[in-house]
């Protein structure tokens, strides 16, 4: 069987598609981050290495860091795709995924900061991996402002693809603050990444909510974008066929 | 169980994190399904205009 996803691309076929996935993402989030956390509360150890019970936070924090820097990755995906192709639904796509990105990388920094308070003993520090996030959270912010202060949502669309492509400059920076080769060329308070030393237990849980936080964003950006197709093609007459307004 | 809500003396810290996600996580989807409610509203209530709109100018045509 062959799909034909060039059909998928109009926002006519596409609006029922995601009305039908996003029910099957949503389950999938609930099950999988519960899952996951019920694993990380119940199932691991009560210390990590030299952290105490707060290490827990653990799962939250990473789930979000990731998905904070993997969503900006797709938002540009995304807004690439509208500027080479033109089509509409990337560039709503592009515009869901911001709101979700920002609201990602705001609870990886405030998840961070209780755990810094626990483990540093400081909220905050202008360390390389919390600057780096914090710009991230300033560039979706830019995109979102950039995007609703141009009424032509043509010219919205384009110009702020424009300004995510440049800022994707901060995603490798972000990555390499704590990863990078020489320890002491990236000597910060955040810890250096350390996944393939954790605890089996511990690593199934942080996967699960990982796994948990993808499902989740999916069906919130499938619910982002659908809302962003019926505001920009209410006089389509395919949206007055719509079962829903029947 | 209030030793397991104790998380050994850490609770504020671990619950502030846990609490924040779980409220930013419902009230996203929250949100973003009664947005739906209205658009699909104000898209009817449009419809509903522009079909007495007609109504009124096939009338008129008439008589």
């Amino acid at each position: 069987m062959t799909i034909n996803w060039f059909k998928y691309s109009s926002p006519a076929s596409f609006y029922p598609l995601a009305g039908k996935l996003i029910p099957v993402f949503m389950v999938l989030a609930i099950v999988l981050t519960l899952g996951g956390l019920y694993w990380g509360f119940f199932q691991t150890p009560d210390v990590l290495s030299d952290q105490k019970q707060y290490y827990r936070i653990i799962f939250v924090h990473i789930a979000s860091a990731w998905m904070a820097m993997w969503l900006y990755v797709v938002m540009v995906f995304w807004a690439v795709l509208g500027l080479i192709f033109n089509t509409r639904l990337s560039y709503m796509f592009a515009c869901a995924t911001a709101v979700t990105g920002a609201i990602m990388t705001a609870l990886s920094l405030w998840t961070g900061a209780f755990w810094g308070q626990t483990s540093w003993g400081t909220w905050w520090d202008w360390d390389p991996r919390m600057t780096t996030q914090l710009i991230l959270l300033f560039l979706y912010m830019g995109y979102i402002a950039l995007h609703s202060a141009i009424d032509d949502n043509r010219r919205a669309d384009r110009a702020s693809a424009v300004l995510a492509m440049v800022g994707l400059a901060i995603v490798p920076v972000i990555y390499y603050s704590i990863n990078c080769p020489d320890p002491n060329a990236c000597a910060s308070l955040h810890q250096e990444s350390s996944m393939e030393r954790i605890e089996t237990n511990i690593f199934i849980a942080i996967m699960t909510t990982v796994a948990g936080f993808w499902m989740y964003c999916f069906a919130v950006i499938l619910m982002r974008t659908r809302n962003i197709i019926l505001q920009r093609e209410r006089k389509s007459s395919w949206v007055a066929r719509l079962e829903a307004l029947k | 169980m209030s030793e397991f809500f104790a998380m050994g003396g850490y609770g504020f810290y671990v619950w502030c994190s846990m609490g924040a996600v779980a409220v930013l996580m419902i009230l996203e989807p929250v949100l973003l399904s009664i947005k739906h409610r209205q658009l699909i509203k104000n898209i009817k209530r449009q419809n509903r205009r522009q079909a007495s709109r007609e109504n009124t100018a096939s009338q008129t045509e008439k008589s």
